[in-house]
């Protein structure tokens, strides 16, 4: 075969970024860019969110929104990035795609939960009710359990090869919830109501109270990076740890302790 | 090599639209049990059981909040344009609760038509705004608001930007 000469400079280059070395250099270069800028956006945005002006029906009670609404768009989102980085990791087996697949994973479950439980506190006071089973906010809960499973079967199996796998496999069939949760206040009837900033025609929600609620975003997802970094990095180590561990055991002429010590990224 | 990868990636393809696919069948299917709630329209002309309970959600429709009898129990009438139907409720009313407002009751219909509650909760919409903003455009008969507006000072320090920013400004109610 003609493309045998030509694959392993190809799979050089793709997986260029998959050197751990080379990313830990990476990561600890940008992570405290990444903390101030978003330490900054948080400290701004929480200033604007409580110097914003009341919502003409439902007074202060609007500023949860600051919360709550980021909270939503990053559980989405990080659900969204495991599914790319499932994907990835599936046809490509990218070693640093399933690392970052599984460190995501938790902090997704924390948004989704911040998102859930703000959520529940603004809809006693305006809506009447914690909770109602309504499309969207049924539709979030599974997310939730999506991210619980998620977590759980990556570590369910002795063999991790076949854990990563498995839970790759359920993050892209979950990915089917993350349309329905956007969609299913337009689909459906709901007490939810509809979206107020991505929506054809200008946003529905004054400027004075958008670019706090759009900086609370930005400041979020910068936690998430700088956060998904720092669990990637802290695995990578620990990684390295293991493999020291295993290795000096070894030397020391202890049979049977190199078998417990996985070679970091024998897939790659 | 390549083409395992390349094999592995319409295999993933395939699935994914399979399970798409899968889902869209599924969910328009129980179409009729994941809506929370029906409007006005759908109960006057589906002919729906009495003591059947469900959700009935729509616009408390303008002049029709009337309290009767004990002081506890208040009547209003659903509407969404197109019709209206008479509700009934004895309990505390959610702080959003006034004429224009969405709203979604629970409850069943009684012998005589009336929509008989004992949840009335609050639907509000996706328009936030500072009152003094919702006091203009009101003033300027650009947007017809919902009730009375709480906290709004003078309508002077109206933000036109906001005005004509705002094309999107409907209190229809589309679902």
């Amino acid at each position: 075969m003609s493309t045998q000469a030509a694959a392993p400079r190809k799979t050089r280059s793709l997986h260029r970024f998959a050197n751990p070395g080379r990313f830990l250099r990476l990561a600890d270069a940008t992570l405290p860019w990444l903390w101030m800028a978003c330490a900054l956006a948080l400290a701004v945005g929480l200033v604007g969110a409580f110097t914003a002006p009341v919502d003409y029906q439902q007074g202060a009670s609007v500023r949860i929104m600051y919360v709550h609404v980021p909270a939503a768009w990053l559980a989405m989102f990080t659900y969204t990035t495991i599914a790319v980085a499932s994907a990835v990791a599936l046809v490509w087996r990218h070693p640093l795609a399933d690392l970052a697949a599984r460190a995501a994973s938790p902090v997704g479950a924390s948004f989704t939960l911040l998102c859930l439980v703000t959520g529940s506190l603004w809809g006693k006071p305006m809506w009447g009710t914690w909770w109602v089973w309504d499309a969207r906010l049924t539709s979030v809960l599974v997310l939730f359990f999506l991210y619980l499973g998620h977590m759980a079967i990556a570590n369910a199996f002795d063999d991790a090869g076949r854990g990563r796998r498995a839970a790759a496999i359920l993050a892209l069939v979950g990915f089917v919830n993350v349309p329905i949760i956007k969609f299913s206040v337009d689909w459906w009837n709901t007490l939810h109501q509809t979206a107020s900033v991505s929506r054809i025609g200008a946003p529905a929600i004054h400027s004075s109270m958008l670019w706090p609620l759009l900086t609370m975003a930005l400041g979020f997802t910068l936690f998430f990076a700088a956060i998904l970094l720092v669990r990637m990095k802290n695995e990578l180590l620990g990684q390295r740890l293991r493999n020291l561990r295993a290795a000096s055991l070894q030397r020391r002429g202890e049979p049977g302790a190199a078998a417990t010590g996985q070679p970091a990224h024998a897939e790659s | 090599m390549r083409s395992r990868k390349k094999k592995r990636l319409s295999l993933l393809a395939c699935g994914m639209l399979a399970l798409a696919g899968a889902a869209a069948l599924t969910l328009s299917a129980f179409e009729d049990n994941i809506v929370f709630f029906h409007g006005p329209t759908e109960v006057v002309q589906k002919d729906i059981p009495l003591d059947r309970r469900f959700r009935l959600g729509g616009l408390v429709q303008e002049g029709s909040v009337e309290k009767v009898g004990d002081g506890a129990t208040v009547t209003f009438k659903v509407t969404d344009g197109a019709n209206a139907v008479p509700v009934r409720y004895r309990g505390i009313l959610p702080d959003l609760f006034r004429e224009g407002q969405g709203v979604v009751t629970h409850g069943s219909l009684n012998r005589q038509g009336v929509f008989v509650a004992d949840e009335v909760l609050a639907k509000h919409d996706e328009n936030y705004m500072p009152p003094e903003v919702a006091q203009a455009l009101k003033k300027s008969g650009r947007w017809e608001g919902d009730g009375p507006i709480p906290g709004a000072a003078e309508a002077d320090a109206a933000d036109t930007d906001a005005i004509n920013g705002k094309s999107g400004l409907d209190t229809s109610y589309t679902n």
